[in-house]
């Protein structure tokens, strides 16, 4: 269901029975394992609150759901790790704080691999999510948990994180439409940081207005966030004619799944069709963007890790006699083996002497990929492309390889080193019904004029 | 292509604060061979002259006066987060 359908349903019966039923329907659907727990009892009484009148605003009385790795009150944060595995957060995350300013009603907290680190949600310490459409796939990820609540229609919308695609690619593979801001956009504060970099905040909805209406409320300058840009997001009610839009031809080549390319290939004919030049561009920096990515995010997400050491919150190892233990121990039990991979990568690639090699070789490649965009948005509005190589894969079929997960990201890990707005929009299925996703992708601070081209083509 | 060692696994662990089980190690040593071989292929890209990005919003840093915000957290409320809390304090074990 839409927003505004929700809204109807609310006006017609009352808050408290469009929550109790998004409840019922996230218990109905346990076995998906999209959330690790509901916030029932606040989002009763929060319901309450809105029927009394005491709440009230755009969204008063919408329920939602929230990625695990944000701060919210009504049940522990634990960014599917065991470290937080009883956190109970002394306070909000901006986003969730102003959603709840509109009357929104968070009623659960959504499955993701374990802070984030992933691309299926098979690495949760929890247990994975199974994919909306088939349960013997991957949700996606990292936020497969939220995109699987938003395709069953648990909720209307929810909230995740994208670092690398960990909203898109989930999107794409469950058939909603999944946004990554403009890097800035909206605020971090309260969500459980990995790379400071490339990490933004964004949401899951079943149509591009909502999910434009979720963007206009979360985001702007936050002072608890120092990040973030001043305010720049207004909705674009018209779409600007005769777009000139660049087909990134690096990302359908023969390795990626026809069907996928065929669905791309589709939505560039309807994009002519109403009137916009599309042209097949080359962005030769995408090959290496996997390599940069995957030495810059580990180096930060190490430094972002470092804070779960036992000490001030989360879990602590029982019958340690030194610090160094208690260091040891608690992360041992903390951290899931792909958390630990990534840290020890970024210890690697920031020791001495291979910061060279590593780490700085990669900030300078990201300066050539951003070249290349910088380039390309001279003379194009808007690149289009798929936001994953291949639909949902089968749950298992690449946990043995990290290499052949993280190949997964490698359509929407460019826009994240550039800090770039994208979005997935639902393309239809392939043959065997499962979604696919389009990618649209704009310059800085173009997300509203991408909401308005990708609105104007919803069921064209 | 880089070769890592189980010394070199346990090295970086160290570095990481990370106790590893037994059974994790191994698995660690190809992940990481791998990961780091595939990242060198940035090795060959010709990038003289050209400058680091950091940060991608051109941000500088950002000051405000030194005073103390107030978050509408107490102090009560971070300590009894923590899992040992002696007198306002956080009791950890001896350090050496």
């Amino acid at each position: 269901m839409t927003i505004s359908e929700i809204l109807t349903k609310i006006k017609d019966t009352s808050a408290r029975a469009v929550v109790e039923n998004s409840l019922k329907l996230a218990k109905d659907n346990q076995d998906y394992h999209a959330l690790l727990s509901l916030t029932e009892g606040r989002a009763l009484k929060r319901a309450d609150e809105v029927d009394s009148g005491k709440i009230s605003g755009k969204l008063a009385g919408v329920p939602f759901v929230v990625k695990d790795n944000f701060l919210a009150f009504g049940a522990p944060t634990t960014a599917a790790s065991k470290i937080l595995e009883n956190f109970d957060a002394p306070l909000q995350a901006t986003a969730v704080e102003k959603l709840e300013a509109e009357g929104a009603i968070c009623i659960g907290k959504a499955n993701l691999d374990a802070f984030a680190h992933g691309g299926s949600t098979e690495n949760s310490a929890y247990g994975p999510t199974s994919n909306a459409y088939d349960k013997t796939r991957v949700a996606g990820g990292s936020s497969g948990g939220s995109a699987v609540v938003t395709a069953l229609g648990v909720v209307p919308f929810a909230l995740g994180s994208d670092t690398g695609g960990s909203i898109r690619q989930p999107a794409s593979f469950n058939g909603v439409v999944g946004v990554k801001t403009s890097y800035g956009a909206v605020s971090r504060y309260g969500v459980v940081a990995m790379a400071s970099s490339t990490d933004v905040i964004g949401s899951f909805a079943t149509n591009v207005s909502d999910a434009e209406m979720i963007t206009d409320i979360i985001s702007g300058r936050d002072k608890n966030d120092m990040t973030t840009l001043p305010d720049f997001f207004t909705v674009q009610e018209n779409v600007k004619p005769n777009q000139k839009i660049g087909l990134v031809k690096d990302f359908m080549t023969d390795d990626v799944d026809p069907e996928v390319r065929g669905a791309v290939n589709k939505y560039v004919e309807k994009l002519k069709l109403a009137g916009h030049t599309v042209e097949e561009v080359s962005l030769p920096m995408a090959e290496y963007a996997l390599a940069i990515y995957y030495i810059i995010v580990p180096a930060e997400l190490c430094s972002n890790l470092a804070r779960y050491d036992g000490v001030r919150y989360g879990r602590r190892a029982e019958g340690v006699t030194t610090l160094s233990e208690l260091y040891g121990k608690t992360r041992d039990l903390g951290f899931v083996t792909e958390n630990k991979r990534r840290i020890m990568i970024g210890s690697y690639v920031l020791s001495s002497g291979y910061f060279d090699a590593y780490y700085q070789q990669a900030q300078k490649a990201r300066t050539l990929l951003i070249n290349e965009f910088n380039k390309l948005f001279e003379t194009y509005d808007i690149l289009i492309g798929p936001t994953a190589p291949t639909p949902a894969f089968k749950l298992g079929e690449n946990t043995s390889d990290p290499i052949k997960m993280y190949l997964n990201d490698i359509m929407t890990v460019p826009t994240s080193l550039a800090g770039l707005p994208a979005i997935s929009v639902p393309a239809g299925t392939n043959q065997a019904g499962l979604p696919i996703g389009v990618q649209l992708m704009g310059p800085m601070k173009s997300d509203a004029s991408i909401f308005a081209l990708a609105k104007s083509m919803e069921n064209k | 292509m880089t070769q890592i060692s189980r010394d070199d696994v346990l090295h970086l662990a160290q570095l990481s604060k990370l106790e590893l089980a037994d059974s994790e190690i191994d698995g660690l040593q190809i992940d990481i061979s791998n990961i780091l071989g595939y990242v060198e292929q940035l090795s060959k890209l010709d990038t003289t002259g050209v400058e680091p990005t950091y940060q991608v919003t051109g941000l500088g840093n950002v000051w405000r006066d030194d005073t103390v915000i107030n978050y509408g957290i107490s102090r009560e409320d971070l300590l009894a987060r923590s899992p040992k809390v002696v007198n306002f304090q956080i009791e950890v074990p001896k350090v050496l």
